[in-house]
């Protein structure tokens, strides 16, 4: 019964939560269906050609710069827990890693990838 | 045995409170917006309309659940429970007292950042499984949007581990109350406030709800759903605001520590800390238009980030001198 066991316990409790509520709805709510109340929604109108459209490539490439961030915070956060007892070696070490990635995103931002026109 | 039941009573009690929160959250929205326009609000169902989420429950229970077609069944039942599951947890884990926190993980902050991250995904795959324009395009925003905001926060809460010197959120409150200052809202104000910005944007609320912009794309990501799959992306919502909010209140404003002891109530000062953040929240929704859509991605790219990250150095450099 460690604190885990009790985190996903919780979150056990709370997915029987959201499927007892649906199933709850799908008991007492109506069912009156006809063809025309499934259509996907789009103004009032049919629905023209397939709904998943092509997108932008710009989302890609935030995904990606996402990517080298989040993996770079990850790393720090254990820096950040024992940078008492590192002192200045820690400091300058992270320092180094730190200006190698502002480098990149400084490249980045230069080259247009965060500008969304 | 006895300790399993002792842990599953213990769990109902902190949902049944979090969820009486998430449900006068509404309300309290409702009435507060409703103030700063001149309006009245829910005054009908109840004293002072008080008994409003109960009706508005019972009427979602009771309406009519579409599936339209074309849809991708399997994520498309799934993808509220996500969701839900996602935004809801992070409860578990703050805590409301020194004694009261139901898992007391070393590492609590982490799961925390987790946890937010996944839910990104109940967005996603119900934009991409519901058959829809609307949808569709309001999960790519929200998607975009949730992980450009994700490592501002990060950035934000790791000056903060920084002080504390730990992840587990009962000793960055014990830490709070031996620093000088008591609370990390002074010498963190910076991160503060970076932190409730991208807090405000993680829950896709205005003024980025860029992805449900009822304007433009009428309700985003769940323009598909209906009865209690619909309530439970706001539920979801809901929880979110709730779990970010408590997370600012354990990281910057001490905890469950006031100035006095009251006693009895041993959530009091807890509880009066969340009510000023979701006031907050809703004081930002009632006085602010809509951002663009460029300018959103700007603000969290090339303003708070940098901001987050000459935050964090100034932190570790003060905290060497010192």
């Amino acid at each position: 019964m460690g604190p885990y066991f009790n985190f996903f316990l919780f979150a056990l409790i709370l997915l029987v939560l959201g499927v007892a509520l649906i199933g709850i709805n799908l008991i007492l709510g109506l069912r009156r269906y006809h063809s025309e109340k499934l259509i996907p929604y789009e103004c009032g109108l049919d629905p023209s050609g397939d709904a998943r459209i092509p997108f932008r490539v710009r989302f890609y490439l935030i995904a990606v710069i996402f990517l080298v961030f989040d993996v770079e915070i990850i790393f720090l956060y254990p820096w950040a827990v024992i940078f008492e007892e590192l002192g200045w070696f820690g400091f300058v070490e992270i320092s180094v890693f730190v200006v190698m990635l502002l480098i990149a995103y400084i490249y980045a931002w230069s080259e247009g990838a965060l500008k969304w026109e | 045995m006895d300790k399993l039941i002792f842990t599953v009573i213990a769990a109902v009690i902190l949902l049944v409170i979090a969820l009486l929160h998430v449900a006068y959250l509404t309300y309290a929205e409702r009435k507060i917006i409703a103030r700063m326009q001149q309006r009245l609000g829910p005054n009908r169902v109840g004293p002072r309309g008080l008994l409003q989420p109960i009706a508005d429950m019972l009427k979602l229970l009771t309406k009519e659940d579409i599936v339209p077609y074309g849809v991708d069944k399997p994520i498309f039942y799934i993808a509220p429970l996500i969701s839900l599951v996602c935004a809801g947890t992070g409860v578990a884990l703050i805590p409301l007292w020194e004694k009261f926190v139901l898992s007391n993980i070393n590492v609590g902050l982490l799961f925390i950042l987790a946890l937010s991250s996944l839910s990104a995904y109940g967005v996603i795959l119900s934009g991409w499984a519901s058959n829809s324009r609307y949808a569709f395009l309001g999960g790519l925003r929200a998607s975009a949007q949730v992980i450009s905001y994700e490592i501002a926060m990060s950035l934000a809460l790791l000056s903060v581990v920084l002080m504390a010197g730990s992840l587990n959120l009962i000793d960055i409150v014990k830490a709070q109350i031996s620093s000088p200052y008591k609370i990390y809202l002074i010498p963190q104000i910076i991160a503060f406030f970076v932190f409730i910005i991208s807090a405000i944007a993680e829950c896709n609320r205005v003024p980025f709800d860029l992805p449900e912009a009822e304007t433009e794309l009428v309700a985003g990501y769940f323009v598909e759903y209906s009865a209690m799959r619909f309530s439970i992306f706001y539920l979801a919502e809901y929880f979110g605001m709730v779990v970010m909010s408590a997370l600012a209140v354990t990281c910057f404003l001490g905890g469950w520590v006031g100035p006095f002891e009251v006693p009895y109530i041993p959530f009091f000062w807890f509880l009066i800390k969340l009510y000023f953040i979701l006031f907050v929240y809703i004081w930002v929704r009632a006085t602010l238009p809509r951002y663009r859509y460029d300018q959103l991605m700007g603000l969290g790219w090339k303003v708070l980030i940098p901001i987050g990250i000459v935050n964090l150095f100034l932190t570790a450099f003060l905290k060497l001198i010192v």
